[in-house]
């Protein structure tokens, strides 16, 4: 019964062999909770939650939202608040309650100022303490992202960047979907990262840092847009850091990968899910069977237990 | 008889000239295809991704995805509002030269207009 709820990632494997297939299945549509251990990244399913919690205390839990896209009303999602209204329900009723929630973009679809609105009236009713948001491409159409600036990015810098701590824990919200150029990918840019390095200049080395952005900061699939021209350089500055984690939404997915010192991950929409890289001719939203459609949208759940190397990151589903 | 075949075989030959004046007179009065003036959004591609058109044409993009997009040329030359599915784009091409666009949006989407 064991490795039911257990699976361990070999990233080179990529799991399409029929035993493989068959696991990933059994936990996909319940919930899954990832634990580095040993740089390997292990998954267990939610069910034994309990007993893992009860091993060690978390110092400070936080959950993600990403991809809300208020506004889209298309076959793939015609219902985009209930689905994000599912996903506040999630995260009220996690075993502890996030101290407050990153939102990494896409928060409406079209920038309306309704879009914000309604958004913001869904997150009234959850249970952390506070928001915290990084834009998306489709948050910053037509006025160059003021609206968005206007509404969330008090205290942050330029294009809305910004960094606060936490419990020990640094947080840095990156903005790279600004004056994107034709055929590239997702950018920083110079100004924010000057401001970046010197932000990080004085932290000590043990200093856990969290880096949440909208487009993932790794490549993950170039001929989709899926990566940031100029992210090297961002982790470059934080080559000397020995627990680095790195939350970003875009690809309405959950993808994982770990590279020394970082761990990269992206969290699933509330909306509509996309295709697995090259899977499609587009990464459009695409259509599942309607009772299937909660089962791959979600959030994540991540905890920062003192003592541990990197930050435990949860999955759920909102099925 | 030699001079029944000669004529029938003059005759049928006479047939397949006409035929065959008929067919070049008709490629002849076809008119060259007009260039195209619509671009349709779909799939995250612009499609046909490169169009060529004479100076004063009006070209209309319409997006047929089921995401937003938009026209943006790098030069700034034109620049559309974010286009929802069925919402249509038009600019008239006054000036020559190739202009190459994309999507502020996705900008792995480029397109190419050359204006002649």
């Amino acid at each position: 019964m064991s490795d039911q709820h257990e699976l361990e990632h070999e990233h080179d494997d990529d799991g399409v062999d029929r035993r493989g297939f068959l696991k990933c299945m059994a936990w996909a549509g319940t919930g899954a909770f990832f634990l580095m251990e040993g740089g390997v990244p292990k998954s267990y399913s939610l069910s034994r939650m309990p007993e893992l919690a009860g091993k060690s205390t978390g110092e400070l839990a936080f959950a993600q939202l990403s991809d809300s896209h208020m506004g889209f009303n298309k076959p793939a999602n015609p219902d985009v608040v209930s689905t994000l209204k599912a996903a506040v329900d999630k995260i009220n009723a996690l075993v502890t309650t996030p101290e407050f929630i990153l939102h990494t973009g896409d928060i409406s679809h079209l920038s309306k100022p309704e879009e914000f609105d309604t958004v913001d009236q869904v997150l009234r009713s959850a249970s952390a303490r506070d928001l915290f948001y990084v834009p998306g491409e489709h948050d910053v159409l037509e006025d160059e992202g003021k609206q968005y600036r206007d509404r969330y990015g008090k205290g942050s810098k330029g294009a809305g960047w910004y960094s606060f701590d936490k419990k020990g824990v640094h947080f840095i919200g990156l903005v790279n979907v600004m004056n994107l150029k034709a055929g590239g990918l997702g950018t920083l840019g110079a100004e924010q990262l000057d401001w970046m390095k010197d932000d990080v200049r004085h932290l000590k080395h043990s200093t856990p840092i969290v880096v949440f952005a909208h487009i993932p900061l790794w490549t993950v699939y170039p001929q989709w847009g899926w990566g940031t021209d100029d992210s090297a350089q961002a982790l470059a500055f934080l080559k000397k850091f020995g627990s680095v984690t790195v939350l970003n939404g875009h690809i309405h997915q959950t993808m994982q990968k770990v590279e020394g010192n970082v761990t990269f991950h992206t969290a699933s929409s509330t909306a509509f899910p996309q295709p697995h890289p090259g899977a499609a001719d587009s990464p459009g939203p695409m259509k599942v069977p309607a009772e299937q459609l909660r089962g791959i949208l979600g959030i994540t759940d991540v905890t920062y237990l003192r003592g541990k190397h990197s930050l435990a990151i949860v999955d759920s589903s909102l099925a | 008889m030699r001079r029944s075949v000669s004529t029938g075989v003059f005759l049928a030959a006479c047939a397949v000239a006409i035929a065959a004046l008929g067919a070049v007179a008709g490629n002849a009065a076809a008119q060259p295809p007009a260039p195209p003036t619509e671009v349709k959004i779909d799939n995250f591609t612009f499609g046909p991704a490169e169009v060529t058109v004479k100076v004063g044409t009006t070209i209309t993009w319409t997006n047929h995805d089921d995401i937003p997009h938009t026209v943006v040329s790098t030069d700034k030359e034109f620049k559309s509002k974010v286009l929802d599915t069925d919402e249509k784009f038009s600019t008239t091409l006054s000036k020559a030269g190739t202009f190459t666009y994309f999507c502020s949006i996705h900008p792995k989407m480029t397109g190419t207009v050359v204006v002649q």
